[in-house]
């Protein structure tokens, strides 16, 4: 099936304000230029946006009239060859997601589900009195890469590589019979509730952002919750920013178990991504662009006194989670810390730490 | 050999040992009848585990009498099947020679005993010298030293400093007539400290045991960097390795340079992968190591698209060639090692990935500097099922081509097992060949050292 990404150039040319390229945070632009230079993206036509991108996911959320800049951006440098990474990235890439030992063993559930997608192995972190009585969907290392979402391939300017595979890999969770599916992963949540509409791909479940789930087992079992007190700051994913009205619950969450997050300047929609995917971008300069990224966020969180920093992105945390260590930051992840508020003893990060 | 004669060199053996050192028990021998690889097994006559030196020289004694063979064992984990009893007779265990008998801070070396593993070793400089470590091969920690460096092995800092038979600064030695020798300054009754200027009497590194074995040995040590680890980058050219690993060397910043490539994960199929060890002291060290690596020397291939940097992860991580071994059920896995010049990697990277996809085995290459780009030590991984005779074969056949291959790409095959010993064997220089069979034959009058290895000459 041909699956066209749904962009309005009309809203462009009616835009008041083209916050997705004068808000973005790595190309420095003029309001008259980012103008004129999405409407050449939209139309099909090179841009200098098309080869400064870092990948951040950011226009996604900038964009207040609901387009997608970023999808747009993704497929554009595709069309055109201007791909953000080098080709034997790329090719690393792509085969990553191929799935090699076998078929998934499906049970049907009829009911909601958590699928763990590509990071079956970090099972232990859905474990205990808020994830009882949810099935768990990909809970196989080896087979995980059937419900792997695929969005990651934004990065590469391989929409298609998406467009080819996640109609199957939809097909592979629809056989479990969900109702429900909560997404262990931000990107999932962002391609089943966002990309999938804007392409045309039809998802017959309804996606249930994670911290949304956390936060309303957590108001269940409020009784249950101790303060936690902590200093915390919020390392968000880029793929967040596909679901900005999401965003919330990160408080909300942080207010119910008592955690302060700190006052902080890179947060929110101006937070700084962990930079994994730019260390390696073939534009001149990339690994150091992506060490001071890093080091401007994590000085950023040390300024504004965090003892810890929240992630929920297993990515982000496999590249910022020894740095913030190594600066006294603890790091952890959003469902050890809730799972700390009940009073249990929490999974830790396992296999990857 | 008639009973009688067993039991009375059993019997001298318990002498010399004692009883709980000794064994000619089946279940005891079976043990030591095989290695890891595909190598026919063949178990000893006995099993002793001397001790001292003193023991060593009336083990060897002994043999030399009854005319039996003798076989030295470190970790046994050079897999070619160059500890294998081919011949039976008494396979001596080293490991209890477990003694590290000296380290010096300031002259950076240590004195071991020959059954010093490459663990104990890493482990007690790390608690009691943490300034300094050893050049570490990938083996199982249970490697010793002294087999390793008597193969000529290399270890994670082959690249600045070479082999680690180059790192050897004195040896103590009970030749096969019984008599102990030194080598290197310790010769002189002074501090184990180098092993020139003396006149060079190289005969025993390479000789699989045959001249001798190796009781106590010098190696150099060297600074450990209080950061260590390895940046990742790939290539999807093969023809571009050898001149980003003479890049890489002409920086002189890396500590140990590996270019792999393998079938399994399938998302590295066909790709050329480098880990690249760095040490520093300070951040300020490392950050300009890197830049200088990453950024001066490789961006031109990451900025023209065909090279990809994946990151720098603290910690080192030895070489995973024992992952192969997950590859097939029935967990085996052997490979040819060869010393090869750095050019050739894009020819055996292509053949041997042939030779595997014709053998139905997910191919496995990997090629580590040795020196600044002036060798590498290139392996081709054949991983095979240890229950199904046709899987071995199918091993056993595809390191053959493999020894063949290494001479028809000028290369030489590293420790050799038989097949490999007799074709270098024929290749040899014949004055060469000659003055090693006189050399042998002085040395080892009887033949009982390690017979099946290096015969023929
Ligand atoms: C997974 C894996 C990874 C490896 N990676 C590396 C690597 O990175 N670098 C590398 O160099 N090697 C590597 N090896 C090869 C090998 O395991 C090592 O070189 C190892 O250190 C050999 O030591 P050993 O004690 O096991 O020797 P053994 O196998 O016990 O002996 C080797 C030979 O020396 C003889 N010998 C042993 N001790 C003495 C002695 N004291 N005196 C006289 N002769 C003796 C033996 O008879 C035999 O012929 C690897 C092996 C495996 C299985
Ligand atoms: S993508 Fe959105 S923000 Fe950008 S110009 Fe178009 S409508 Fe405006
Ligand atoms: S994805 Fe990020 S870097 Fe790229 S244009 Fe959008 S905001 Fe800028």
């Amino acid at each position: 099936m041909n699956y066209v990404l749904e962009f309005d150039e009309t809203r462009c040319l009616n835009c008041q304000s083209p916050d997705c390229l004068t808000q973005c945070r790595h190309i420095d632009i003029d309001r008259d230029t980012a103008q004129e230079e999405i409407l050449k993206i939209a139309r099909g036509e090179n841009s200098f946006v098309l080869k400064e991108c870092v990948t951040c996911y950011g226009c996604e959320e900038y964009c207040p009239m609901g387009n997608h800049p970023f999808y747009l951006i993704a497929e554009r440098q595709e069309a055109l060859g201007i791909s953000p990474v080098p080709r034997p990235l790329v090719t690393r890439a792509v085969n990553l997601g191929l799935p090699f030992r076998g078929e998934p063993e499906i049970k049907e559930i009829n009911g909601p589900v958590l699928n763990m997608a590509a990071f079956s192995e970090l099972n232990r972190l859905v474990q205990g009195k808020l994830f009882e009585g949810l099935s768990v969907i990909s809970t196989d290392g080896r087979k995980m890469f059937h419900y792997f979402c695929q969005l990651m391939y934004l990065h590469y300017a391989k929409s298609s590589v998406i467009k080819e595979r996640l109609p199957g890999i939809v097909a592979t969770i629809m056989k479990h019979k969900p109702t429900q599916v909560v997404c262990f992963h931000d990107e999932c949540y962002g391609a089943y509730s966002s990309y999938c509409p804007s392409v045309g791909i039809d998802v017959p479940f309804t996606p249930v952002h994670f911290y949304e789930f956390l936060h309303d087992r957590l108001d269940q079992l409020k009784e249950l919750i101790r303060p936690v007190g902590f200093k915390v700051a919020y390392q968000r994913p880029c793929s967040s920013r596909l679901s900005p009205d999401k965003h919330h619950y990160v408080k909300d969450i942080f207010r119910l178990i008592g955690a302060v997050e700190v006052e902080r300047e890179f947060a929110d929609e101006n937070a700084l991504c962990c930079a994994g995917t730019i260390q390696g971008q073939k534009r001149q300069g990339s690994r150091k662009r992506a060490a001071g990224i890093q080091k401007k966020n994590i000085d950023d969180m040390k300024k504004y006194g965090a003892e810890m920093c929240v992630f929920n992105c297993p990515a982000c945390y496999q590249t910022l989670g020894d740095m913030v260590a190594r600066e006294g930051i603890r790091p952890v992840h959003m469902s050890d810390l809730c799972r700390f508020a009940i009073g249990e003893v929490t999974g830790g990060w396992g296999t990857m730490r | 050999m008639g009973d009688d004669e067993m039991k009375t060199i059993y019997q001298a053996l318990v002498d010399i040992v004692d009883s709980e050192h000794v064994s000619n028990r089946p279940e005891e021998l079976y043990i030591y009848s095989f290695d890891l690889g595909t190598a026919e097994p063949h178990p000893p006559n006995y099993v002793v585990a001397p001790r001292t030196t003193q023991q060593i020289q009336e083990i060897v004694r002994l043999a030399n009498r009854e005319k039996v063979p003798v076989v030295p064992l470190g970790g046994g984990l050079s897999l070619a099947g160059l500890a294998i009893p081919l011949k039976g007779g008494i396979l001596i265990d080293l490991k209890r020679m477990d003694s590290i008998l000296e380290v010096n801070e300031k002259s950076r070396y240590a004195v071991l005993e020959c059954g010093v593993s490459q663990a104990q070793l890493t482990s007690y400089l790390s608690r009691h010298h943490p300034d300094l470590t050893h050049s570490e091969p990938g083996a199982p920690p249970t490697a010793t030293i002294a087999g390793n460096v008597l193969i000529h092995g290399q270890g994670d800092l082959a690249q600045p400093y070479g082999f680690n038979s180059d790192q050897v600064n004195g040896l103590e030695i009970v030749l096969p007539t019984g008599e102990v020798c030194r080598f290197g300054s310790c010769a002189l009754g002074v501090s184990w400290f180098t092993n020139h200027p003396l006149p060079d009497i190289g005969l025993f590194f390479g000789w699989c045991g045959t001249t001798g074995i190796v009781t106590k040995l010098s190696i150099r040590l060297y600074p450990a960097r209080k950061i260590r680890g390895f940046g990742q980058f790939v290539v999807d050219d093969e023809n571009l390795v050898p001149e980003i690993i003479g890049k890489i060397t002409r920086t002189q910043m890396a500590e140990d340079i590996i270019a792999y490539s393998r079938a399994i994960p399938p998302f590295g199929m066909g790709l050329q992968h480098f880990t690249v060890n760095i040490g520093a002291d300070s951040e300020k060290e490392l950050e300009f190591k890197q830049e200088l690596i990453w950024d001066d020397t490789l961006g031109e291939y990451i900025t023209s698209g065909v090279g990809g940097y994946l990151g720098f992860t603290r910690g080192l991580e030895r070489p995973q060639i024992s992952k192969t071994s997950d590859y097939k059920k029935g967990g085996g896995f052997e490979y040819v090692g060869s010393i090869m010049p750095i050019e050739k990697y894009p020819e055996c990277y292509r053949r041997g990935r042939e030779i595997s996809e014709r053998h139905h085995i997910p191919y496995t290459v990997t090629g580590r500097c040795v020196g600044v780009g002036h060798s590498m030590m290139f392996a081709w991984t054949y991983a095979f099922n240890r229950a199904d005779p046709r899987s071995i074969q199918h091993s056993r056949d595809a390191l053959h081509e493999t020894d063949d291959l290494v001479m028809e790409l000028g290369g030489v095959i590293w420790k050799p097992g038989t097949y490999g010993q007799r074709i270098v064997r024929d290749r040899l220089d014949p004055n060469t060949r000659a003055l090693m069979r006189r050399i042998k034959d002085a040395l080892d009058p009887a033949g009982i050292m390690n017979p099946g290895n290096w015969e023929g000459l």
